[in-house]
């Protein structure tokens, strides 16, 4: 047996391999050679860990010592003191630089201490593009389980009794929509896994594909099973190139391993799984959009009823889950429904995985208990607002969802509640917003990508959403008026009701979210021709404090419009008709005489 | 794959050789690799270790290094942690004392005392 004194785990999702971590991993190789301990050090490539905002990271075991923000030329150190002298190299340790437990880092972080991470168990500790790591970790375990053990219903009520909702968006409850599958007649089935993530900054499900992509396909390989299906497709976005990639080695060393194929251990059970790779075209995360895609015509949704468990891929019953919903899948088998039933809460088991963005101080990715409050998300684990600004509203559920105000801060999250708030799960991106975020320049921004999304089959969505979006812009231009505001809200309310699939039914919920929310900022903006933020340039100026400039023309020569004109002897001033309000000035001058004027 | 037994095979095969990134409870073995510790020899001593511990399959045990502890004359020095965090120094190891502290120490749980700091002072008095 091999045996490694020393483990070092770099991270090869697409945050950190973005920021350089495949050289990283180059330089470490070469070092530990050089040194001569390249046969007692092992070094892994592994998935997400999740504190993205601090990347890349490096984890070394057995401490748990978590290196964040590791650059090549670090290399050198963390070989020379921590591998040879067994010394922490502090200064790039995650955390409280200052008290730092000499033994375990990483679980004494604060960004990991309140997580419980079921979908993203294995990322960030198993090397994804080997298949017996996984195994380690049970893997496949539930499959041979459920195949040798149980029949299909018992595994149908077994996913029941676990309570597991979609983690798509909708939060269906999974074992329903398993069973709705399997009682569909059909002489072929078909299960489908969503991997179409498209959220604005929502990377939960392209984590699990990169950190721990067997656990899809076991899950859905249980799918199968259970609902009578021996074929399987992934339809995963094109743009996730490592995503991708790793699903490929991952079915190759599944079908070397007899684990997909014929005979399942040595039962009548066959399966395979197809990847089919996506444009990129955000409606394709809705089911029937998506099944339309993979049978290769365009991408565009279709009325329901009928619903794909009953006729979906090429007219066949077909079980489509997203990616997180399928990570939960073989734990429940492994630990039992009863005790994933006993994380969450009463409706909503389990846990959910969050993109937390914005303005927070520790980006990245989130698994927690449903049903913690977003005050715990933002402050205890996300580490707070940069800048000590103050918490304004968090928006869930991309396109789709809304705004929860700071009032409903310590409100439990869940599906119920959310949608209480006017918000919804989602697929689990959470931005954080402070004072310096517009309400409406947000519900534009939203809007604005629904407009470039929509596929334009039904007219509540491809007139109506523009139609809104040009109230928006008119809002938010300073032109607006106050019976806009009105035809807003019964624009909103029509598409609702009318719009063919999802994409449309929700695209207004950004926008009746703010207003319920901060309809005071849209009366400002339309009344008062003010954004009280100080963001949309319409309404705000940047101008310079003529006693406190100290005339240096720092601000004059950053301009990138040459518009700030001035000299030594008189106080610099801009030029508000050629000012394209880029706000450089502000940023440069160093005796801070240049505001926003909102 | 055919049965629940070939998976379970690898399964045991591979954890042995990664437990370490979950594994918070097993003995450790820490040995002193500053200038003194390895000039003294510590390199062959913690070979020794991580071969003997190889070859029992003890991969709940971990092999760290740590730098000097002061008393460098008595160099190599290793120190030996039970999970409950009680530990043993064991002092001027050698590759055969190494594999002598596996086999008592580690797996019998029986403190190889002539081999301590607490020996080694008695003696030198």
């Amino acid at each position: 047996m091999e045996f490694f004194r020393a483990h070092v785990l770099i991270c090869g999702g697409t945050g950190c391999t973005s920021s350089n971590s495949p050289a990283i991993k180059k330089e470490l190789e070469a070092q530990l050679y050089k040194n001569k301990l390249d046969k007692e050090v092992k070094v892994v490539t592994t998935g997400c860990f999740g504190l993205c905002a601090e990347g890349p990271i490096m984890v070394v075991y057995p401490e748990g010592a978590m290196y964040t923000m590791v650059r090549v030329e670090d290399v050198k150190e963390i070989v020379e003191e921590h591998l040879i002298k067994g010394r922490l190299v502090k200064r790039l340790l995650a955390g409280d630089k200052e008290a730092v437990d000499s033994s375990r880092s990483l679980e004494n972080v604060d960004f990991f201490k309140r997580q419980v991470r079921i979908a993203l168990r294995n990322c960030g500790i198993i090397n994804p593009e080997n298949i017996d790591e996984y195994i380690a970790y049970d893997g496949y375990k539930a499959l041979a389980k459920a195949l040798t053990e149980l029949t299909p219903d018992q595994v149908i009520a077994e996913v029941k009794k676990s309570g597991l909702r979609g983690r798509g968006g909708a939060g269906f409850p999974t074992g329903l929509k398993w069973e709705f599958t399997k009682k569909s007649a059909g002489d072929q089935k078909y299960v489908c896994c969503n991997a179409d993530e498209g959220d604005p900054g929502a990377f939960m499900d392209r984590s699990v594909l990169e950190g721990d992509p067997h656990s899809i396909l076991e899950a859905m390989e249980i799918a199968g099973y259970a609902v009578g299906s021996d074929q399987g497709y992934i339809y995963v976005r094109a743009e996730y190139p490592i995503a991708v990639k790793r699903l490929e080695i991952a079915i190759k060393q599944a079908k070397e391993y007899g684990l997909l194929g014929k005979n399942i251990f040595g039962t009548s059970f066959n399966f395979d799984i197809e990847l089919r790779l996506g444009a990129g075209a955000f409606v394709c995360g809705e089911e029937t959009a998506l099944i339309t895609s993979i049978e290769g015509k365009r991408g565009e949704p279709k009325p329901k009823p009928p619903f794909p468990a009953v006729r979906g891929l090429w007219q066949k019953p077909t079980l489509l889950n997203n990616v997180e919903t399928y990570a939960n899948i073989p734990v429940i088998f492994n630990k039992g429904a009863d005790w994933f039933a006993s994380i969450g809460t009463e409706k909503s088991k389990g846990t959910k995985v969050f993109a937390v963005g914005g303005k927070i101080n520790n980006t990245g990715l989130v698994e927690i208990p449903i049903g913690t409050t977003l005050r715990e998300i933002i402050y205890d684990i996300g580490g707070g607002i940069p800048n000590g600004k103050k918490f304004k509203a968090a928006q869930t559920g991309g396109p789709s969802g809304g705004c929860i105000p700071a009032s409903h801060i310590d409100t439990p999250i869940d599906y119920e509640t959310l949608k209480e708030l006017g918000s919804m799960m989602g697929s689990g991106g959470l931005i954080v917003m402070d004072e310096d975020n517009c309400m409406v320049d947000i519900a534009r921004f939203f809007l604005e990508f629904t407009v470039d999304e929509s596929c334009g089959k039904c007219p509540p969505c491809r007139i109506g959403t523009k139609r809104m979006l040009e109230i928006l812009e008119r809002i938010t231009g300073g032109k607006g008026e106050m019976e806009d505001i009105d035809k807003l809200e019964v624009l909103a309310k029509n598409i609702i009701a009318s719009a063919l699939c999802g994409l449309g039914q929700s695209a207004p919920q950004p926008v009746l979210s703010t207003l319920r929310y901060f309809r005071d900022e849209y009366i400002a903006h339309v009344r008062d021709k003010k954004c009280p933020a100080g963001v949309c340039k319409s309404m705000m100026s940047y101008v310079i404090a003529a006693d406190h400039c100290k005339k240096c023309g720092i601000c004059a020569k950053n301009c990138p419009v040459s518009c700030i004109s001035g000299d030594k002897n008189t106080p610099y001033v801009i030029d508000q008709e050629k000012c394209i309000k880029c706000g450089a000035c502000m940023e440069k001058c160093p005796f801070k005489a240049i505001f926003k004027n909102a | 794959m055919k049965s629940l037994a070939e998976l379970e095979a690898i399964r045991n095969k591979t954890l042995d050789q990664i437990k370490m990134r979950t594994n918070k409870s097993g003995k450790r073995v820490v040995v002193g690799m500053a200038t003194c510790g390895i000039a003294a020899g510590a390199r062959p001593v913690m070979n020794a270790f991580t071969e003997e511990l190889a070859k029992r399959k003890l991969s709940d045990v971990s092999v760290t290094m740590t730098g000097c502890i002061g008393v460098c004359r008595l160099e190599p020095i290793v120190e030996i942690f039970d999970a409950d965090g009680t530990k043993v120094t064991y002092v001027k190891m050698t590759a055969e004392k190494a594999a002598r502290i596996v086999s008592e120490h580690i797996v019998n749980g029986r403190v190889c005392q002539d081999l301590t700091i607490g020996a080694a002072e008695a003696e030198s008095k």
